[in-house]
Order: structure tokens, then sequence, then C-alpha cells
């Protein structure tokens, strides 16, 4: 290992500025996004396509630096969100979500699957596609419900439980679809999903099993030596999970699950800035391996896709509303707030990145989750007003009719 | 009391709502980072609710006071008008009143007005079953029971 301080030198300068630029241009961007009121996520991927391969600037000597940022950034995105439930809320999830859970699974990584393979892509590939699709984005999907008033409705419960379902779907399928990346034989394939599943209960257990004690544990340090100690416990159990080719990210998840109570809540507040950071890294590094030219030749289907999905996810979330006989408005805001795909799309695409058919996987989930990140948003602040208008365009109809008759 | 439904919101906290006497609804939703939120329910879109507003630990805190102290002061007198036939009241001797200066004894209040003295409160402190030799200063407040006729007549021999 090269002695950084010693090295002090201009291959150190230069690597300052380059991260120091990328960085500061994230903090603009993220400033523009809170103007616009939308996620800065669409606005990192589209400053990667500038900076990245085949756009105008390329990183020069800290790509190395910033991507195990990235990887950091993934660890961290799954960590924050394994805090964010608690078992209560996974146990509440689980009870009711199921039916919609598989509406949602049937429709919306459906369409992926079956987009991919009409593409004539591998059936790995088009299985990827099938979970940028299936996903929606907690992180939009949260800040969208604060964001207009609608944490206290009615129909936000189902919403939020058919996330638990999606997250904790993805507890299972991102360890088995990293095992089949990794392939092999189909014996060996098949070996190393099965680890992947023992790996993945065993940690899943030990949490539930653990958790408390271990939370009890940490929260005895003041601030500091909790925030180590629990980033080094991520990085250790990711890197674990890693070494048995179990997706790193499903570790952190875990991780996060497992703490509870007041640490839970401590380790939120001082692991935010951080995963902060670090995500931000992630999703501008995802686009830098794009080429913008790939991106604009998946435009048309990314647009298809965006449109086809969004159907299934008002159908899912009209579905999951209903079971919860929240009136027709509320079924399609609970629908309509589903279409946004974010962070978990993109964790998803990033694994196939070497696969055959990875670039134009790459691009095809990049200008998908630009498009359902921003028009999303629109679409489910738009969908009172839209319903009203139908259904005044119904009873309307319906009166015209019964005039004529 | 009204039934309060409680929702678990995964990710977000609890949301407690019921329905008012006058029949509106209205619930309570408690962030996980101990925000709260008072929403009321739209009557065209019983789904929607607008946010009245959003509290921290310490508005929570400054309004549950507000709303708690007023409920046992209404219950307290209340039961302060009516102790199965008994009344039970408290009187401040102000500077000037009758009663400061004397023992309850000199006053011979009990057999004059029929309502006792049960306790007094001096500084804030409470003095439980003052003797007849008990001397008035101005400030003290005086407990009594008795009927409700008593209880006023011993009012107006204290404080004239």
């Amino acid at each position: 290992m090269v002695p950084v301080l010693a090295a002090g030198s201009a291959e150190t300068a230069l690597a300052f500025i380059e991260v120091g630029a990328l960085i500061f241009g994230l903090g603009m961007l993220a400033r523009l996004a809170g103007r616009l009121g939308i996620t800065a996520v669409p606005l990192y991927l589209i400053a990667g396509l500038v900076f990245g391969e085949g756009g105008i600037v390329t990183l020069d000597v800290s790509e190395d630096f910033v991507s195990l940022a990235a990887e950091i950034g993934v660890l961290l995105l799954l960590f924050a969100l394994g805090l964010e439930y608690s078992d209560v809320e996974l146990r509440e999830g689980l009870r009711t979500g199921i039916p919609p859970g598989l509406v949602d699974m049937f429709s919306s990584a459906g369409i992926g699957l079956a987009l991919g393979l009409l593409l004539g892509w591998s059936p790995l590939a088009a299985t990827l596609l099938a979970g940028v699709t299936w996903v929606s984005s907690s992180g939009v999907i949260s800040k969208v419900l604060a964001d207009l008033g609608r944490v206290g409705n009615r129909e936000t419960k189902s919403v939020l439980n058919l996330l638990v379902i999606e997250d904790l779907a993805m507890a299972i399928y991102l360890p088995v679809v990293a095992a089949v990346i990794v392939g092999g034989t189909l014996t060996e394939t098949l070996g190393s999903v099965a680890i992947a599943l023992v790996v993945v209960t065993v940690i899943l257990l030990a949490a539930l099993r653990f958790g408390r004690g271990l939370s009890d544990q940490l929260g005895r340090g003041n601030d500091e030596t909790l925030l180590l100690a629990v980033f080094g416990l991520v990085l250790l159990v990711a890197g674990i999970a890693q070494s048995f080719d179990v997706s790193g990210a499903i570790g952190a998840f875990l991780v996060g699950l497992a703490l509870s109570g007041r640490t839970e809540e401590r380790v939120l507040v001082l692991v935010s800035p951080l995963r902060d950071l670090f995500a931000a890294t992630f999703f501008v590094f995802f686009t830098f391996q794009i080429d913008p030219r790939d991106l604009i030749g998946m435009l048309g289907w990314a647009v298809l896709l965006a449109f086809l999905t969004a159907a299934a996810k008002i159908l899912t979330g009209w579905y999951a509303a209903r079971r919860m006989e929240v009136g027709t408005r509320g079924r399609y805001r609970a629908g309509t707030v589903l279409i946004a795909r974010g962070e978990f799309s993109i964790v998803i695409a990033a694994l196939g990145v070497d696969l055959a058919d990875g670039p134009e996987l790459g691009a095809l989930a990049a200008a998908y989750v630009l498009i359902t990140a921003v028009l999303g948003p629109i679409a489910t602040r738009y969908s009172d007003p839209m319903v009203g208008w139908f259904q005044r365009r119904g009873s309307k109809t319906e009166l015209a009719s019964a005039t004529v008759s | 009391m009204t039934e309060v439904q409680e929702t678990i919101l995964p990710g977000v906290g609890v949301r407690h709502d019921f329905t008012t006497t006058e029949g509106r609804n209205m619930g309570v939703v408690v962030h996980h980072d101990g925000r709260r939120e008072i929403v009321m329910y739209k009557d065209d879109d019983p789904d929607a609710c607008s946010s009245i507003v959003s509290l921290n630990p310490t508005d929570t805190q400054t309004l549950g006071e507000i709303l708690g102290v007023s409920v046992v002061a209404e219950v307290v007198s209340e039961v302060r008008q009516e102790l199965a036939g008994f009344s039970l009241d408290w009187v401040e001797l102000g500077d000037a009143a009758p009663g400061v200066g004397g023992t309850i004894g000199e006053g011979e209040y009990r057999s004059k007005t029929g309502a006792s003295i049960i306790a007094v409160i001096r500084n804030a402190r409470p003095l439980p079953s003052p003797g007849p030799d008990f001397t008035f200063f101005a400030g003290d407040i005086a407990i009594i029971v008795g009927s409700k006729d008593e209880v006023q007549q011993l009012r107006t021999t204290l404080c004239g």
C-alpha cells in the first residue's frame, strides 16, 4: 500500500480537486432539486452521464476512491432502509400485505421480465430488469407522502405495507440473483443459491434473536463510539455476506433490521448524513459507466416501460387500498404514488454491469428511473383532480344518456 | 370514552383516529422521531386529511398540559359542586376578611354556621385538621365542608 500522506504529491492534490468538484457539484444539484420540489436522484444520474464515459469530463485518479465510495453508498442505503422498520412493523406488513404484494410482483416485475426477453436479452438480464421495474422507491415515496401531507391518509397504510413487502422480497431476490450472476454450471449455481439463502436466513434469525441485546450493547456508548461501531459492523457483515457471494447490501439491510428502539433512532440520525454523502456518489458512479448515446437509444423503450409499469402500479395500489376499504380517490392516490422508482432499481441494475446485456440494461434502467422518479410524484399530485374530472365527465355522460333515453 | 383506532404505519409511526361527538373525523399521527401531527379528515373524501398542525415533543407537552388541566379542572369543579349532598369549597381570606387575626375557636364557626374547616392552605402548604387555637393570616385558603347553605354562610362569615 502506498502511504498516502507521504505521497502528498500532485496526484493527491488532483484527487482532492476531482472529488471535491464532484461532491460540490452534487451539493448544488441537491439544492436545485429541493427548489424544484423533486428528489435529487434523477439529477445525480444526469450528472453521472455528463461527467462519465462518453461524457464531457472523465475522472482520472480518483476513480478507485469514487467506486469504493459508491459501494459503501449502496450498503448505507440498504442499512438505513432496514433501520426504518421495527419487527412489529414487519410482522404487520406481512400480515396484511401478501396479496397486494403478489399482484405487485406479477404485474410490475412481469412487465419488466417480458420486455427484457422481448429485447432478446439473456433470462438473467431480463430477471434483473424485472427487479428494476418491480420495486417502488421508498425514499421518493416517503418524501412525496410527507410533502403532500398524506401521511395521515387512510390509503397510506396500504402503500407503506406494500413497500415493506417489496423490501422483504428484495431480501430474497437480491442474494439469489447475485448468486446466479456468479454463475458456473447448473449444480454450482444451485449450490451458491442455496448458500445465499442459508446465509440470509442465518443473519435474519440472528438479527431477530440477538437484535435487542446488540442494540442495548451498542447503545451504551456515546455518539462517536456508536457511529464507529455501527459503521464498522455494517461493512463487516456486508463483507462476510459478499464473501459467500450473497449480496453485501442485503447483509447491511439485515443489520439495519436487527437494531431497535432508542439505539435505532440514534443510529438513524448519525448515519443519515453519511448515507446521503455516499449514496449520492453511488448514483453518480452508476451513470458514469453509461454512455449517454446508449441511454438515448434506450429512451423509447424506457418510456414504454414507464407507461406500462405505471399502469401496473396504479392497479396494485388501487387493489391494496380497496382491500382497506378506501374510496375511489384514495385508491388512485395509492396507485399513482407507487409509480416512482429509484434507489433500489439502480442497485439491482448495478448488479448486472458485467453481463453481456449489462450496458443496455444499465442505460434502460437509468432512463427508466429518470422518467418515473420525476413523473411519478407529479402524477400523484394531480391524481385527485384527474379522478374528479373523470368522475364528473362520467356522471355527465350518464346524465346525457339518461336525458336522451 | 370514544373508541380510538390505532394503525401502525411502517417506517413512519402510529396513527390514532376517532370521530368527535360532533361527528368529525380527526387523527393524530405519532412519528418515530416524536413529532405529532394533528389531522382532520375531509367531509367529501373521508380517506384524505388535511394537516392542522405539526408538533415537536415540547409542543406536544404544552398542548397536552393545556388540554389535560382544563379537563381536570372541570372534573374538580363538578366534584366540588355535589359531593353526595355535601359541598366542598375553598375560600381565600383577603387582607380585609373578618376572619383574619382570629382563631378558629374564637370564631365559633361550626356552631354558628354548621360547616367545618377541614384544612388550611398557607404558602402553598396544606395544614390539615386545624385546631381551635389556629389563627388565620391574610392569604390563607380555608377548605370547608358542609351543606350548600352552611358552606355559603361560613364563606360570608370568614370573608365578609
